[in-house]
């Protein structure tokens, strides 16, 4: 029987691809740029990050980075659970992808509900 | 620096008479040229006839004489003692089934292997008497690294999922069903789906790559896995997405 496991290895593959291209980024702005002003701190101030957020636009772009980076970890975790053995797969499935939808929803709901 | 004599620490298992497994310590010659498989061979041919193993072609080429060396899965007619401290441990391939000594059991890959259908399939009508189905060398290109697999089984051993989960089907199988895939030649990928887009399949694999380090063909099974997973999701999705798709 063909497996459902292609659903959520194209979201860690995509969500991975993803995370790798945009972590460093993200890193370096927040972590580095920000504190050692090597940019205007008030770039990434909040005043102006939820007014970009504002724009449908911009929303959905952040919502479609989050949602695939949650799905990524959430599937990776599945994955360790089983190579260390923490518990059943099924446990993993609920626990993992739960969280993840829980926090998709939420990332929806925040981002696009509101505005 | 020169060595008189070093030593093997054999692992050593009849089923009928002995009720656990023991190691068994051996003295023998060093010869700088001597490779693992030579050491073992004067054991068997001067010490101790009962030591049993698999070997035959002596040039990585059979794939019979893989066994654990210090742990790490290897062709002994590749390795040579010179690249080993003066006691070296030889053990039978992890994750298989001991038969004695260092043989192991190979019946669960065998079935396995042959579950994937390793071999061209070929369904367009075309008559033998049109002669050949010729080939570009960048249609052979696309898969002749994976025909480099011989079936030794060091990736196997390697292979944490498979120590995991007994039903996946593995590296050498699933590379080699790749290997027909995407062989231009080829139709049976909706015959080999079935088991490779399966739970037991590429789906199983967790992309450790250990397989590939271990391969002494320099094979790369955990890259054709990677690329049938791919595939597999192309063709699942297509399935689900389009169903009036014939894919």
């Amino acid at each position: 029987m063909s497996s459902h496991k292609p659903v959520f290895w194209a979201l860690f593959a995509a969500g991975g691809t993803l995370s790798a291209l945009l972590a460093p980024v993200l890193i370096f702005l927040i972590g580095f740029a920000v504190p050692l002003n090597l940019i205007d701190p008030e770039a990434l101030g909040f005043a102006r990050v939820s007014g970009a957020l504002a724009t449908i636009s911009i929303a959905l772009t952040m919502l479609v980075i989050i949602v695939l980076f949650l799905w990524h970890a959430a599937h990776r975790l599945r994955v360790t659970a089983h190579d260390l053995g923490w518990f059943p797969d099924s446990v993993a499935v609920v626990l993992f992808y739960g969280l993840a939808a829980a926090g998709s929803v939420a990332s929806g709901w925040l981002l696009i509900g509101t505005t | 620096m020169s060595r008189e004599t070093i030593e093997l620490v054999v692992f050593r298992y009849n089923p009928e008479t002995d009720c656990e497994p023991a190691y068994q310590r051996y003295q023998i010659p060093y010869h700088h040229d001597w490779l693992v498989l030579d050491a073992l061979n004067y054991v068997k041919d001067h010490l101790d006839r009962s030591l049993s193993y698999r070997w035959s072609c002596h040039m990585a080429v059979c794939g019979s004489c893989g066994m654990m060396i210090n742990g790490e899965p290897t062709l002994t007619c590749k390795a040579f003692v010179r690249d080993y401290a003066d006691s070296i441990r030889i053990e039978p391939l992890a994750n298989f089934p001991v038969e004695r000594d260092l043989i192991v059991n190979q019946d669960d890959f065998m079935s396995k292997l042959a579950s994937v259908k390793p071999y061209i399939i070929d369904t367009d009508d075309v008559p033998l008497s049109e002669g050949e189905e010729l080939q570009t060398p960048a249609e052979l290109a696309v898969f002749d690294q994976y025909t480099g697999c011989i079936n030794c089984l060091l990736c196997y051993s390697a292979c944490p999922q498979y120590s995991l989960s007994a039903d996946f089907i593995g590296p050498a199988a699933l590379t080699l069903a790749h290997r027909y895939n995407i062989d231009s030649r080829d139709d049976g990928f909706r015959q080999r789906e079935e088991r490779v887009g399966s739970d037991d399949g590429v789906w199983q694999c967790s992309f450790v790559g250990a397989c590939s380090e271990v391969c002494p063909k320099g094979v790369d099974p955990a890259a054709a896995i990677q690329q049938g997973k791919i595939t597999s999701a192309a063709h699942y999705f297509k399935k689900h997405l389009m169903p009036w798709s014939d894919s």
